[in-house]
């Protein structure tokens, strides 16, 4: 009997292409929908803001050499994990992230909170040859990047784009993008309306370069930043149960 | 065999497009064996690091996406055009729509679209979205051809002359409308220019992650599975000289297959910071999946009844049949990783790594390998292959390639996690990371090791191909022929 219903679908292309269409689109609605209208999927957290144009150059750089194939940024709720790496991640923290790094494999370490952990002259170190920090290390060489001067002269463009997928940047942080990105990995400047905008952000010259601006120095700029924003002594998880 | 002879018969009563399915076969050949040379060559560089030359043209994390991008869309989607195009017109008996523009332009859009997302990764030029990398104008690019695709198939069925649209051709067309579906939905992204080729994902965060992933496994669920499975509906039965087991288990796997499929995306997200309900739904649909999952498996295998002597005297069945047996164990395996507890374990180790080779060796290129040589023969209207004794080295080379993949994956994965959660005495962690990595090192060794040789047997293919085309038959015993004699 139904069978005999089956023919139908098996003779009329049409309704066949209908009736998997509409199988398909079930799950998805479901599960996807909901997340942009549910208030709960991203906590209220104190701190989280945008990124510094310069910290965004090296998040680009970051995706650009495909990190995210090796390291995750997101700490699970285990005792190993917040032990090795921190607090536990929260939506929060990526809700600036376009797109998401949260990564889906460790073959190097997580990253989400490594700001911080490791100086400037560390990480310069690392990426130019990371076996001559690590002996035992398998991640490649990035040694390129110091020599590289950082092409971000369109980082208000950038800036402007993020704004209209939902970052919310003024219009004074798009204003001085590109004076804001050469300020921050300047040593010994006055940083004070820049912190205001930009609140944690680490500065100085990353590289140990100040006659050029490099990829090295956004890309610190940026692991620097990774996992800071949120200040976890003023978190309460239980105002957020979800 | 007389493969060569029907073809002719066949083709007589309808002019069908063979070209477009010949260019699908060789470029399946072809972009097989550059897929998996780079998943070897990054093999090795994972066990030797120095393999990087610090040089940013060939560094790990720019050549991982192309050998992903190589095997998933160049190699496994030429052999999914190829397949649907002969199979369509086959089943259907009818030319393939669209005169003979169309297709070509199907044909070589899509080559146009691998060589562009190829050179972007290695430019550096990515999206940093799993298996989703091409930007924004590659994207572009794809939904044209791929309107254009969707197009000559449909065609080609309301042109057909059989009344019923065959099985397979529900699995190749299921595969087309859900690769558009999750192509536009997950690419949605604003480019910052233009003339540049930097684009931003509209959506961030969470819902950035659960719509990658709804994209991500569905790439396997539609594009590695559905698609395959309708090359399985066709070859096997063909090759067998068997009808499909179960008409009855067919219509109620394909509908619950693609139903539950779609749901299956939370489980690349567990205990991460999407909501545990997303989770939970993703991980018990996961489970469900294990079912229609296992219909075809045994659709597959079952037909076989009454001719698994075959096996014996033909290693092309061998690969088809081989490759279901895969196909069952990692739809096994699968809703097993995908349970929470289990996942707590396997997440962001090689076992899932693992896993997903014992799919993509294992059940996508053991069954595309029986298509290509099933169609090799046919397409260029040979007696038969140049050498069936190759084609045995071949499934050899393979299986034994495969084994050690996947084994070595498994106890380097299962040990990583338990390193990482391993408490001494006094409660601290008892491994640094670094310790972590330094264990994996003879494992990656035989994995690289497990690679190469499937690689080998991919070259053996090449050669059999090339010299089939020519029209060269090796002279060589039959295959397991004289054992019933001696038997008997």
């Amino acid at each position: 009997m139904l069978l005999k219903k089956h023919h139908f679908l098996e003779k009329n292309v049409f309704f066949l292409i209908l009736g998997i269409f509409l199988t398909i689109i079930i799950g998805g609605i479901v599960e996807i929908v909901p997340l942009f209208t549910m208030e709960q999927t991203i906590e209220k957290v104190e701190g989280v803001r945008p990124y510094t144009p310069l910290e965004q150059a090296g998040r680009n750089i970051y995706i650009r050499e495909g990190c995210y194939n090796c390291h995750s940024q997101m700490i699970r709720p285990f005792r190993d994990e917040v032990e090795r790496y921190g607090h536990y991640s929260l939506a929060a923290e990526s809700m600036y992230d376009h797109p998401f790094q949260w990564g889906s494999k460790r073959t190097g370490p997580d990253l989400a909170r490594v700001g911080g952990k490791y100086s400037n002259a560390w990480h310069v170190a690392h990426l130019d040859d990371p076996r001559s920090v690590v002996p035992e290390s398998i991640m490649p060489g990035y040694p390129f990047l110091a020599k590289k001067e950082l092409k971000f002269d369109d980082a208000a463009e950038h800036l402007k784009t993020l704004r209209m997928v939902g970052v919310p940047y003024t219009d004074e942080q798009i204003e001085d993008a590109v004076a804001d990105l050469h300020l921050q990995a300047t040593a010994d400047e006055d940083y004070d309306d820049f912190l205001a905008r930009y609140p944690n952000a680490a500065t100085g010259d990353f590289d140990g370069n100040p006659e050029k601006l490099t990829e090295m120095d956004a890309l610190i700029a940026y692991l620097q930043i990774l996992g800071r924003m949120v200040d976890f002594t003023t978190y309460n998880p239980s105002m957020n149960l979800r | 065999m007389s493969q060569g002879s029907m073809a002719q018969t066949a083709s007589s009563a309808v002019d069908y497009n063979m070209d477009v399915v010949r260019w699908g076969a060789l470029a399946t050949v072809f972009w097989g064996v550059v897929g998996f040379l780079a998943g070897d060559l990054i093999a090795w560089q994972l066990a030797f690091p120095a393999l990087n030359f610090d040089f940013e043209y060939l560094n790990f994390g720019r050549l991982r996406p192309l050998h992903t991008s190589a095997v998933i869309f160049a190699f496994g989607g030429n052999a999914l055009l190829a397949t649907s195009f002969y199979v369509v017109q086959r089943t259907c008996r009818a030319r393939l729509f669209g005169g003979k523009a169309l297709p070509a332009f199907v044909f070589w859009g899509y080559q146009l679209f691998i060589v562009m997302a190829a050179i972007g990764y290695v430019m550096g030029v990515t999206q940093g979205r799993e298996y989703a990398e091409p930007e924004w104008f590659v994207d572009l690019w794809l939904t044209i051809v791929w309107v254009c695709y969707l197009a000559i198939f449909v065609g080609t069925l309301l042109k057909r002359q059989e009344p019923h649209i065959y099985v397979a051709n529900w699995f190749y067309l299921a595969f087309i409308v859900t690769i558009a579906m999750l192509h536009l939905g997950n690419n949605l992204a604003i480019p910052v220019s233009l003339f540049g080729t930097k684009s931003y994902s509209m959506f961030s965060g969470v819902q950035d992650a659960l719509t990658q992933w709804w994209y991500g496994h569905n790439a396997v669920g539609f594009f590695l599975t559905a698609g395959f499975l309708g090359m399985m509906y066709y070859f096997i039965p063909k090759r067998a000289e068997r009808p499909v087991y179960s008409y009855r288990l067919s219509i109620i796997h394909f509908w619950a297959l693609i139903f539950l499929y779609i749901w299956a995306g939370p489980h690349h997200l567990h205990y991460t910071a999407l909501p545990d309900w997303a989770q939970t739904l993703g991980m018990t649909f996961s489970i469900m999946l294990w079912m229609p999952s296992w219909g075809g498996m045994i659709n597959g295998l079952m037909t076989l009844s009454g001719a698994w002597d075959k096996l014996r005297t033909d290693p092309v069945l061998r690969f088809m049949v081989a490759a279901v047996g895969f196909y069952g164990m990692s739809t096994f395996e699968g809703p097993v990783m995908s349970i929470k507890s289990v996942n707590g374990l396997s997440h962001y180790t090689d076992w899932t790594i693992g896993h997903v080779h014992s799919g993509a060796l294992g059940w996508v290129a053991f069954v595309t390998f029986g298509a290509i040589y099933f169609l090799i023969p046919v397409l260029w209207n040979r007696e038969r292959l140049y050498s069936m004794r190759l084609v045995a080295h071949h499934f050899w080379l393979g299986t034994i390639g495969i084994v050690l993949y996947i084994t070595s994956m498994w106890v380097s994965g299962i040990m990583q996690g338990l390193m990482w959660r391993a408490h001494d005495q006094l409660g601290f962690l008892q491994y640094s990371f670094i310790e972590t990595v330094e264990a994996m090192h003879p494992y990656y060794i035989i994995r690289a090791t497990g690679g190469a040789l499937f690689l080998l047997g991919s070259f053996l293919m090449v050669w059999n191909v090339y010299k089939t085309i020519r029209g060269d038959i090796r002279r060589e015993a039959p295959i397991g022929v004289s054992a019933p004699a001696a038997v008997q």
